[in-house]
């Protein structure tokens, strides 16, 4: 705990001192971001369509079918945009990061690095913490929005509901407090999937299987500490804006 | 082997007078829930070689970790070209660690690079891109071990010895005041370790770079005991008998936590310690 709370600050306070690896972030970015792409707009929109099929029905019983949008967009907005592209970020990128470092550090390039004078927090944690941060916090939005389409498009074709009802219903239920925790969870996800990630593949020992143990460990403790910090974070910002 | 032409420019580059201490460890000891070294102490001078031997798991890869900061040490004093390293802080470190080079035993080479930008690393660092200076001087670096072809190649295309040699072309091309060899020549051909020891001799000879070289093969360390780099030949020779001819080269013996021997060939051939007969024949 000591050692990840260690790397963790390093790659936050790294920020504010040369060298900064724009290149290696924007290579991040891109692997991280654009590479996660595909899934997060699959799996987004497929949640936000069976979303709208399973409520469709309860919602029917007591006459409120209508409100397939806001639901649609609460549970997507507030919780499951950030928490599903989190786990799935956690699930692809954590382990590459765990896997990556875990490699070069049985391989003994981080002391190489570390021997030429290189810091490889510098040079390889902190870019893919920016980058994931960055990233999943766009992804989230993404995902929000697909996921949006996807209740729509199931709103729209099964349940015959009115578009203009569907989207207005779905604007007009989220306030502020709402938007701040679907903006907020993505940005704490980001640092935890990528600091984790880094954490073990720098402590990675025991070669090959070392390297196996730390990536399948990463995604394991990425994953359940974005479902636990998500309960906190839930709490504290129902606590700050209300339910 | 013969080796290609010399820049002469470089063969005399050194500032530092030849008696100038360039690493010191003084009483360093360490421990892994059980003692690995116990109070050592000696010093490497500019252009001198000191070869270590002992057993596996003696120590002999931690001493250079530790001359590089890699490691603290959890008693004693590591000094490098002067400055403490053995309390410093590890960013304070990273630039302390320019002036030492190092040869990891597995060539430890970044495996996403090419040749070229393996060797550059340091320098692109520095700069933040491949310049044309940067270029000439990795091709040169690279032509001294003798791969100046191999620079867009990746590690992987490369075979172990050539492996050795671009790693050899990375620690030398900042032209470091030390340079650490981790069994430069474990697990190859006789042929190739030769080609790899007549790099360390030349580098020795020619550069006049103080170097820390681990070994299990007394060959290697005999050879660079009883060898020097003819620049005129261009090529290693051996010395002559009754030579004068000083090659600088001293043995270290690690057993039990502590330097049982250091001293030259000659006084390791002539030691009549029961352990080191055995360890010799």
């Amino acid at each position: 705990m000591q050692d990840y709370s260690l790397l963790a600050g390093r790659s936050i306070s790294n920020l504010f001192s040369k060298p900064r690896y724009m290149a290696d972030t924007l290579l991040q970015a891109d692997l991280i971001g654009v590479g996660s792409l595909p899934i997060v707009i699959l799996i987004g929109f497929f949640t936000g369509a069976v979303l709208a099929l399973q409520t469709a029905s309860t919602l029917q019983q007591f006459g409120s079918l209508s409100l397939t949008g806001k639901l649609v967009a609460l549970s997507m907005v507030r919780e499951l945009g950030p928490v599903l592209t989190g786990i799935l970020v956690a699930g692809r990128n954590s382990s590459g990061m765990a896997s990556e470092l875990g490699s070069m550090k049985v391989t003994e390039q981080i002391d190489a690095m570390r021997a030429m004078g290189v810091d490889p927090t510098k040079k390889l944690v902190t870019p893919r913490v920016v980058a994931t941060v960055i990233m999943l916090f766009f992804l989230s939005i993404l995902s929000d929005f697909v996921g949006l389409a996807g209740g729509f498009v199931i709103s729209y074709l099964l349940l015959g509901l009115d578009p203009n009802q569907y989207w207005t219903t779905a604007y007009q239920a989220l306030k502020f407090g709402d938007v701040f925790m679907g903006l907020g969870k993505p940005v704490v996800f980001g640092f935890i999937i990528s600091s984790v990630g880094c954490y073990y593949g720098m402590s990675a020992s025991g070669g090959t299987q070392g390297v196996g143990r730390a990536t399948t460990q990463a995604v394991v403790a990425a994953s359940v500490t974005i479902v636990i910090s998500d309960f906190f974070i839930t709490k504290l910002l129902m606590g700050i804006f209300g339910n | 082997m013969a080796s290609p032409a010399l820049p002469a420019d470089q063969s005399t580059s050194k500032a530092a007078p030849a008696s100038t201490t360039l690493l010191t460890f003084e009483d360093v000891s360490i421990a892994f829930d059980q003692p690995v070294l116990d109070d050592i102490s000696f010093r490497l001078a500019r252009g001198e070689t000191k070869v270590l031997l002992g057993e596996a798991g003696t120590g002999k890869t931690l001493i250079l970790k530790l001359a590089l900061g890699l490691i603290r040490p959890d008693s004693g004093r590591i000094t490098v070209l002067g400055e403490e390293i053995s309390s410093m802080r590890e960013q304070d470190m990273y630039a302390a660690r320019r002036q030492v080079g190092m040869v990891f035993q597995e060539s430890a080479l970044f495996d996403s690079l090419t040749v070229e930008d393996n060797v550059a690393y340091r320098l692109i660092e520095e700069t933040g891109t491949i310049t044309d200076e940067i270029h000439n001087r990795v091709i040169e670096a690279l032509e001294f071990v003798e791969l100046g072809h191999t620079a867009k190649l990746f590690p992987s295309e490369l075979s172990g010895g050539m492996r050795r040699r671009v790693a050899i072309a990375r620690a030398i091309i900042t032209q470091p005041e030390v340079l650490l060899y981790d069994s430069p020549t474990g697990g190859l051909d006789p042929v190739t370790s030769n080609t790899i020891i007549e790099l360390v001799v030349k580098q020795r000879d020619v550069y006049q770079t103080g170097s820390l070289l681990v070994t299990h093969r007394l060959q290697d360390a005999f050879t660079m005991a009883s060898h020097y780099f003819d620049r005129k030949l261009n090529k290693m020779v051996p010395l002559e008998e009754g030579s004068s001819r000083n090659v600088h080269t001293t043995f270290l013996i690690l057993r039990d936590h502590k330097i049982i021997f250091e001293g030259t060939a000659q006084e390791l051939l002539q030691c009549h310690d029961p352990y080191i007969r055995e360890y010799l024949s």
